[in-house]
């Protein structure tokens, strides 16, 4: 049983919980009085601005807010109190794009996705659609939340899946800081029942793969020894499996920005994110080769433009009048939040990107 | 008012400016050090960790903290690398007594 780690900034009445509170903040203190360069400004030094879409290569969709947990750094601002949960109309308008569009790689994220209650009838119609990589963001714990999810497994084997799964560290302590009390127990419960179908396993074609994120104000190290010491834990420690680690890069949005601010971590953070900004990891950012549409079907350059209710700059800006060669003529909207994706070795929901 | 203010830590790489050159092999052994050899890069830092505290550097303690963090050690691990130089350090004081027990054997029999 896992215990819920803090209240959504809405359930809260959060001022945070308004993305145009978010976007004035992050406008305004340190990159207003100059202390710090806007990220436009950053872009304009290294002739990267205004920033472009190369062709699309992933579609995520966010077919909703709610979750079973709610994590003390979610980007999402999900929970239980969520209501904003994607139609099966506006699934079936994903589905028209989903067969035209030129993206390789469907990524269906929320919340947790598997809540929504068309989620099974949705990944059975994009699956026929013939995805090369076809993704599910599952956040471990749903499987194990309730009986109905227990077959998640199969099911996701069924439609050869690849599972995606947020695991902030490879220790009780860290992760149930993160992300409620239980939460770990119960996900090594479902990596293990992953493995057990063959998710994860060596040499499988069952993808299953690992998010990391920091637990705290500071920024991730080098993924590829992250994933070293997180595959060396998870297998001494519980027998578990995986293919790879994305590392990615907290960005200061909804709860995280709320736990920076009251924390007293805020400036700090944007000066380690500024001061890390590297050049080489803006041309492979995944607003340049990702669309995210929202639970209502809006689309946006990235699941945190989202967030922020930061539409694309297109005349199209829907899901129902979707046309590809009219967006690759759009410029990225950015906020002084992408530097989290420029930091270091960049960061990505596919993790490090420099 | 302190000495010390923690910004002046994001202000180390300006030492370079007043002598590049000695500035700039500084930083290069530098990270030399600290790359994966031997030693993991983790254990490195755990043992920089454990000489910011002997040095009681508070730039080096905020600095080798924060990569601790960003390397996934845990406070648990911090606390018994952090222990281990507290050892050292209370241990090479405390080696010394047996220059006192020697003196006054020798003085007083």
């Amino acid at each position: 049983m896992t215990k819920l780690k803090t209240q959504s900034l809405h359930k809260r009445d959060s001022e945070l919980a308004k993305a145009q509170k978010q976007v004035d903040f992050l406008s305004n203190g340190i990159f207003e009085e100059g202390d710090l360069p806007r990220f436009a400004e950053k872009l304009q030094e290294t002739q990267q601005f205004p920033l472009k879409p190369k062709p699309l290569e992933i579609l995520q969709i966010n077919v909703g807010y709610m979750c079973n947990q709610v994590c003390e750094h979610c980007h999402v601002d999900a929970g239980p109190d969520r209501k904003e949960i994607m139609t099966r109309e506006t699934m079936k308008q994903c589905l028209e794009v989903i067969k035209t569009s030129g993206a390789h790689t469907l990524d269906l994220t929320g919340g947790a996705p598997e809540m929504n209650p068309d989620f099974r009838w949705f990944v059975e119609e994009a699956s026929k659609a013939g995805i090369q990589d076809f993704i599910v963001r599952s956040n471990l714990t749903i499987i194990v939340a309730n009986k109905k999810y227990h077959d998640l497994p199969e099911f996701f084997k069924k439609h050869n899946i690849h599972v995606v799964s947020s695991m902030p560290h490879w220790t009780k302590g860290k992760t149930d800081k993160q992300r409620g009390d239980g939460v770990f127990d119960a996900s090594i419960t479902a990596l293990k029942m992953l493995n057990e179908v063959g998710y994860g396993m060596p040499g499988s074609d069952l993808k299953l793969d690992l998010v990391y994120n920091p637990s705290g104000a500071f920024l991730p190290t080098n993924q590829a020894s992250m994933e070293k010491d997180f595959k060396k834990a998870l297998l001494e420690d519980f027998g578990i499996h995986f293919h790879s680690l994305f590392a990615i890069t907290n960005l200061p949005i909804s709860r995280f920005l709320d736990f920076l601010i009251a924390s007293d971590n805020y400036e700090d953070y944007m000066y380690s994110l500024v001061e890390a900004f590297n050049p080489a990891a803006v041309s492979n950012v995944m607003c340049t080769n990702t669309l995210s549409v929202s639970w209502d079907g809006w689309l946006y350059d990235c699941d945190f433009n989202q967030m922020l209710e930061l539409k694309v700059a297109s005349k199209v800006k829907h899901i129902s009048e979707y046309n590809e060669d009219i967006l690759n003529n759009r410029n990225i909207v950015i906020s002084q939040h992408c530097y989290g994706c420029t930091a270091g070795a960049g960061s990505s929901c596919q993790g490090s990107v420099a | 008012m302190s000495y010390y203010d923690p910004k002046d830590l994001r202000k180390f790489a300006n030492i370079t400016e007043w002598s590049e050159e000695l500035g700039t092999k500084f930083f290069d052994y530098y990270g030399k050090v600290f790359e994966e050899g031997a030693l993991s890069a983790r254990e490195k830092s755990l043992i920089a960790l454990a000489v910011a505290h002997t040095e009681m550097c508070p730039y080096c303690i905020d600095a080798y903290t924060v990569d601790g963090l960003q390397r996934g050690i845990t406070k648990e691990e911090m606390m018994e690398a952090v222990h281990v130089g507290a050892a050292i350090k209370s241990g090479a004081s405390l080696v010394h007594g047996v220059m006192m027990m020697n003196k006054v054997k020798k003085l007083d029999g």
